[in-house]
């Protein structure tokens, strides 16, 4: 595994060899059980009219690692982002009348609680905190306010005890010293006075997934983070996922970015038209001759450090971003 | 140039009238809805008037003054939560839709014969009938006051004892929005007008806020509505869709999500109104135009003012044009 | 400079608007048409009033009654108001005599035959005297003969024949709301916006044909087609003038929205400006009635109910069968991808506004000779129930707005079968709402993309 640690990034850790320890006897299969599963979903389908997008059966996710989540355009991961995470239902969900049968309900399990039902605000209070495709920074507000609207047990966020400053005061300044620690660290500290919406597309990226680290996350679901930042900062903001793992933190991650995948993931599973179609560590899954073919192409291991693969795929996304932003007007 | 002073006059005599502080009250309540939390309410017309009636009935009812009142905020709670709760969790435009229908609705039912009992029909409730419990309140004497331009009866139904407390009332309003809207809740509403999902996202319980916001205005509504019947009558039809409409335009005229621009808004909505009719009253001979139709004039104006406001300075005459409240690309 | 042009433009518009009118409204006055507003009566130590309020079977007000009052030095005419009231001012008290017109009285309704006519009441000056005709349910024949819907409480008895009359009205309803909410729909499914002055383009197709018909004298239908005309190019204009630079411009949506509601109330006053807040009539004559076994209608009603019936088939013959059908509903899905696919948004844009404006417009044309009067809140009140068929539907989809104006149009018909006219609408919009618990989406709405 050793060579495919880059030798201009961090060395493995301590903690960063038990994660991928902790995956090493698993089989490289898709479904498979994994030890100790923090996230576990069963029979999600979503059909949009005669199209399924997602159709997983079973999926175990491993506690304290690195997962990404990869496949082509359309392969359904952020709607699969969507249905784990409570902004969307699965087709499969139960139903009180006409629902699908009891064993082949959509169910899925989070750190021991069901989250299959329970609507994308309570499940971001179990710990699950996910970013967007396509940024959601909240342009009219600042970059710290931005950061503060993340933070957790705020007693002002009760209109009762808003009226009163002094009953908030102390929190907020709490919160507020530790939105400017992680601002620095994303390299956003001197923005920290401007409204969101004058932030540059990476920067908007850098700012949600700041944002949300501000909760102290369970688990944090990240739907390509690195689309759009600079080579140089994603280096170091891939030191520091690594080092919220270290921490206990679990990730899952989508990213087409295959240097990055490589790079930090202790596990990767592939989907491909809804389906996961291989998981297992990154070394394996990328060898398999089925996900060459579906998605990584022949000459995805010569390439990897080419910077051309890098400005195709940022001008892809940023093409889709216009596209999407036209769509809104 | 005697006409120029009647029409000075006027302006300065609606800037200080109980109608200009209900308004600006009214604008206050859409405020909280439009301006800070994005809630489309065009039906804001309709809280005046629940307020309106059900102060107005409970008085003729036989009940004291407090109780009259604290029963209209009441009433605007349980209209506020009819409406919230079949909307607040679908896209923006459906709110819209119900708020103007169930103003509409509550407009219609008001002035409805069946009822006329307790409503007064479309003849409406005269002021005699509830106004009396609040006169008695008044320790401003019987006399008659000069202040400044301004002269009037000291308790009279327009005098200043209904002056300074509608004032006062506004007055109260604009701390009490200052206060909740520079804490962590009033962040939290921000946030929602910018991107509910990004809110969602970060574990905020979205649909409870907006309710929240949507009593909290609607209750001011209903206030509102209170300070606007007491120096005149009551009349369903004086309460209608136009009302909202001239809410919108005070409210966007001064300035949306700042704490005085509801109340300036309302002060020029009406200079603008009287200072048309009467120029045009004075330049234009009254063979091309007529009293009433200067009147008309008037409110074409008002509308193409709405128009060009929010063309050309969507933040109003307050605002900052990096935080308005509009989605400007 | 942008700016100004735009502002320049906005004034120029209402300019037109406001000129257009003037042109045809100043000789109204002279005209033979009489405003169908009572004059007010405010009584004082010379002066009493006779007055009085007639309302129709549903409850509705009974407008442009005519009542022949003779008495002491008076010999005139009263009219009922939009509200269905009538008052004239006398200086000398005494008995009075006041007899209802019959041929005033809209098809489906007759005077009850307990009701005396002529009437005489007795007038006193400082003094309200009223006096009440009671219209109940029924038809006239021909020779003059009436005959009345045996209903023991016309107005709440729900009679098989009854409820066939109102199941026809709504069925006349919803197709002319139809007309006007296609483009409502349209408009909102190509560019994302509601517009709030779409009612202000109905009362327009109304007041045209007011204009042309009965101000200049042209011939009805010609009047009618003149009218639809003018109709679209406001709507080709609009857009042109006023939307595309504004969408230039980077507005969105809810922006766009508001300054339709200033337009809309700048339009509202501006037809008050010239017209009063009187009621006009397009067609002077009295309506012909119709008997189809025990449904009676107007010949207008029935013409109007054709017309609706073509135009609607061929608005969505248009939109599913030929190209630029299909382009239209590829940009209500999705414009990005549309104008990727080669198609010319803005041209779509703009062809929708002018058709829509032209089928507003034709509604009120329709509506102005069904409901025998225009006014400036015609379109207004139909606003609502539009934005309530809209939605119901499942915003943006145009069939959905077809379908959902005739469910708005039978359910406001069939309501007054058990509840007084006043609440006819409410029930409407308590249905939407009502609906929107249960499907959010509308009738054939899609759910939207997150994320
Ligand atoms: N709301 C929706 N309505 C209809 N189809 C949808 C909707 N959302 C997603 N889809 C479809 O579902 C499929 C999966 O989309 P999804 O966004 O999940 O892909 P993805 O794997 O995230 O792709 P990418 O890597 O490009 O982000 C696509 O074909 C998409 O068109
Ligand atoms: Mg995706």
């Amino acid at each position: 595994m050793s060579s495919d640690v880059p030798t201009t990034t961090s060395t493995i850790t301590a903690a960063g060899a038990a994660a991928k320890a902790s995956v090493a006897g698993v089989s490289p299969t898709p479904g498979v059980a994994k030890p100790d599963p923090i996230l576990t979903v069963d029979h999600v389908t979503r059909r949009f009219g005669g199209m399924t997008a997602v159709d997983v059966q079973h999926l175990e996710v491993q506690r304290g690692i690195i997962t990404a989540l990869i496949g082509p355009n359309g392969a359904g991961k952020t709607t699969f982002f969507n249905l784990i995470t409570g902004f969307d239902k699965p087709s499969s969900a139960p139903k009180l009348i006409g629902g699908p049968k009891a064993g082949e309900a959509a169910k899925s399990s989070f750190n021991g609680n069901e989250v299959g039902n329970i609507g994308a605000t309570k499940v971001a209070k179990k710990g699950m905190v996910r970013t967007f495709q396509l940024t959601k920074a909240l342009s009219k507000l600042t970059v710290l306010e931005n950061m503060r609207l993340g933070a957790k047990d705020q007693p002002g966020e009760n209109l009762l005890v808003a009226i009163v400053k002094p009953l908030w005061a102390k929190r907020e300044a709490e919160i507020t010293a530790k939105a400017e620690e992680l601002l620095a660290r994303f390299k956003l500290l001197e923005k920290k006075d401007d409204m969101a919406g004058s932030l540059s597309g990476g920067q908007k990226k850098l700012l949600e997934m700041a944002r949300a680290l501000m909760s102290d996350p369970v688990m944090i679901m990240l739907d390509e983070p690195m689309a759009g930042v600079n080579p140089a900062l994603t280096q170091s903001l891939l030191g520091h996922i690594q080092a919220l793992r270290d921490d206990g933190m679990t990730v899952l991650f989508v990213e087409h970015d295959m240097h990055m995948v490589r790079h930090i993931s202790d596990w990767v599973v592939v989907m491909a038209e809804g389906k996961v179609v291989a998981e297992g560590p990154s070394g394996t899954v990328m060898d398999d001759p089925a996900v060459i073919d579906a998605y990584l192409g022949a000459h995805h291991n010569t390439d990897l450090g080419d910077d051309s693969l890098l400005t195709d795929e940022v001008a892809e996304e940023l093409a889709a971003e216009v596209t999407a932003e036209e769509g809104k007007a | 140039m005697d006409q120029f002073l009647t029409t000075l006059t006027s302006i300065l005599n609606s800037a200080i009238s109980p109608q200009t502080a209900a308004l600006a009250i009214a604008a206050i309540g859409l405020n909280i809805h439009f301006g800070y939390t994005g809630l489309l309410n065009f039906g804001q017309a309709g809280f005046m008037l629940i307020g309106a009636y059900a102060f107005a009935i409970s008085i003729i009812g036989g009940l004291p003054i407090v109780l009259a009142v604290l029963i209209a905020l009441v009433a605007a709670t349980i209209f506020a939560l009819i409406l919230g709760i079949p909307t607040l969790k679908l896209r923006g435009d459906y709110l819209a839709i119900v708020t103007l229908s169930a103003a509409e609705i509550v407009r219609m039912v008001g002035r409805s014969s069946l009822l006329t009992n307790v409503t007064g029909g479309s003849n409406g409730i005269t002021g005699n009938e509830y106004r009396g419990p609040f006169t008695d309140l008044s320790f401003f004497g019987d006399g008659h006051i000069d202040f400044g331009p301004w002269s009037y009866d000291a308790t009279g139904s327009n005098g200043w004892w209904f002056i300074a407390t509608a004032w006062l009332v506004v007055a109260l309003l604009c701390l009490f929005v200052w206060a909740i809207m520079r804490s962590p809740w009033g962040r939290v509403l921000r946030g929602i007008r910018e991107d509910e999902d990004a809110v969602r996202a970060l574990g905020k319980n979205v649909y409870s806020y907006k309710m929240q916001a949507l009593i909290l205005g609607g209750v001011i509504g209903a206030i509102a509505g209170i300070v606007y019947i007491l120096p005149a009558s009551l009349q369903a039809d004086s309460m209608g869709r136009s009302m909202t409409y001239f809410i919108f335009t005070a409210l966007l005229l001064g300035g949306a999500a700042t704490v005085f621009g509801p109340v300036l808004g309302a002060i020029v909505f009406f200079a603008i109104r009287l200072f048309v009719q009467g120029v045009a009253g004075q330049f234009v001979p009254s063979n091309i135009m007529n009293g009433q139709q200067t009147e008309q004039f008037a409110w074409i104006v008002i509308g193409i003012t709405l128009m060009l406001v929010v063309i050309f300075r969507p933040q109003g005459i307050l605002g900052n044009k990096k935080e308005l409240s509009f989605d400007v690309k | 400079m942008r700016v100004w042009r735009l502002i320049a433009t906005i004034m120029l518009i209402l300019t037109g608007v406001i000129l257009a009118l003037s042109l045809g409204a100043s000789p109204a006055q002279a005209a033979t048409a009489p405003p169908l507003t009572a004059a007010p009566c405010a009584t004082d130590d010379a002066t009493g009033c006779l007055q009085g309020t007639i309302k129709l079977p549903n409850g509705d007000p009974a407008v442009g009654i005519e009542l022949a009052i003779t008495g002491a030095d008076l010999d005139t005419v009263a009219v009922t108001g939009d509200d269905g009231k009538w008052s004239q001012a006398i200086t000398v008290a005494g008995p009075y005599t006041i007899e209802l017109d019959t041929s005033t009285i809209p098809d489906g309704a007759v005077l009850d035959s307990n009701a005396k006519n002529p009437a005489t009441v007795t007038g006193a000056l400082n003094k309200n005297t009223g006096y009440i005709f009671k219209i109940v349910g029924g038809t006239t024949a021909d020779d003059g003969t009436t005959t009345q819907t045996p209903t023991a409480a016309a107005g709440t008895g729900i009679t098989f024949d009854r409820f066939l009359q109102q199941l026809v009205s709504g069925i006349r309803l919803g197709l002319l709301l139809a007309l006007a909410a296609v483009g409502l729909s349209l408009i909102f499914g190509t560019t994302g916006l509601s517009n709030f002055a779409h009612g202000e383009q109905v009362t327009l197709g109304g007041l045209l044909a007011y204009l042309f018909a009965n101000v200049l004298g042209l011939n009805l239908i010609l009047a009618a087609i003149i009218s639809v005309v003018i109709c679209a190019a406001t709507g080709y204009f609009q857009d042109a003038l006023i939307w595309k630079p504004l969408r230039r411009r980077g507005l969105g949506t809810t922006q766009l929205m508001i300054v339709t509601i200033g337009l809309s109330i700048a339009l509202q006053y501006a037809f008050q400006y010239f017209l009063g807040a009187s009621t006009v009539r397009i067609d002077q004559a009295n309506p012909v009635t119709v008997a189809l076994g025990p449904v009676t209608l107007s010949a207008q009603s029935l013409i109007s109910m054709g017309i609706a019936v073509v135009i609607i088939a061929l608005v969505g013959f248009v939109l599913v069968k030929t190209r630029i059908g299909r382009a239209t509903r590829a940009v209500s899905d999705n414009p990005s991808l549309a104008a990727a696919s080669g198609i010319d948004v803005d041209r779509i844009i703009r062809l929708v506004w002018t058709s829509a404006a032209a089928l507003a417009g034709l509604s009120g044309v329709l509506l102005g000779l069904v409901l025998n009067g225009v006014n400036w809140q015609t379109g207004l009140q139909l606003l609502l129930l539009m934005f309530a068929a809209i939605t119901l539907g499942g915003l943006g989809t145009a069939f959905g707005a077809l379908a959902g104006a005739m469910i708005i149009g039978l359910v406001v018909e069939l309501t007054n079968l058990v509840l007084p006219g006043d609440f006819k609408y409410a029930t409407a919009l308590v249905i939407l709402i009502l609906v929107l618990l249960v499907r959010p989406q509308g009738i054939f709405g899609r759910r939207e993309r997150i994320g």
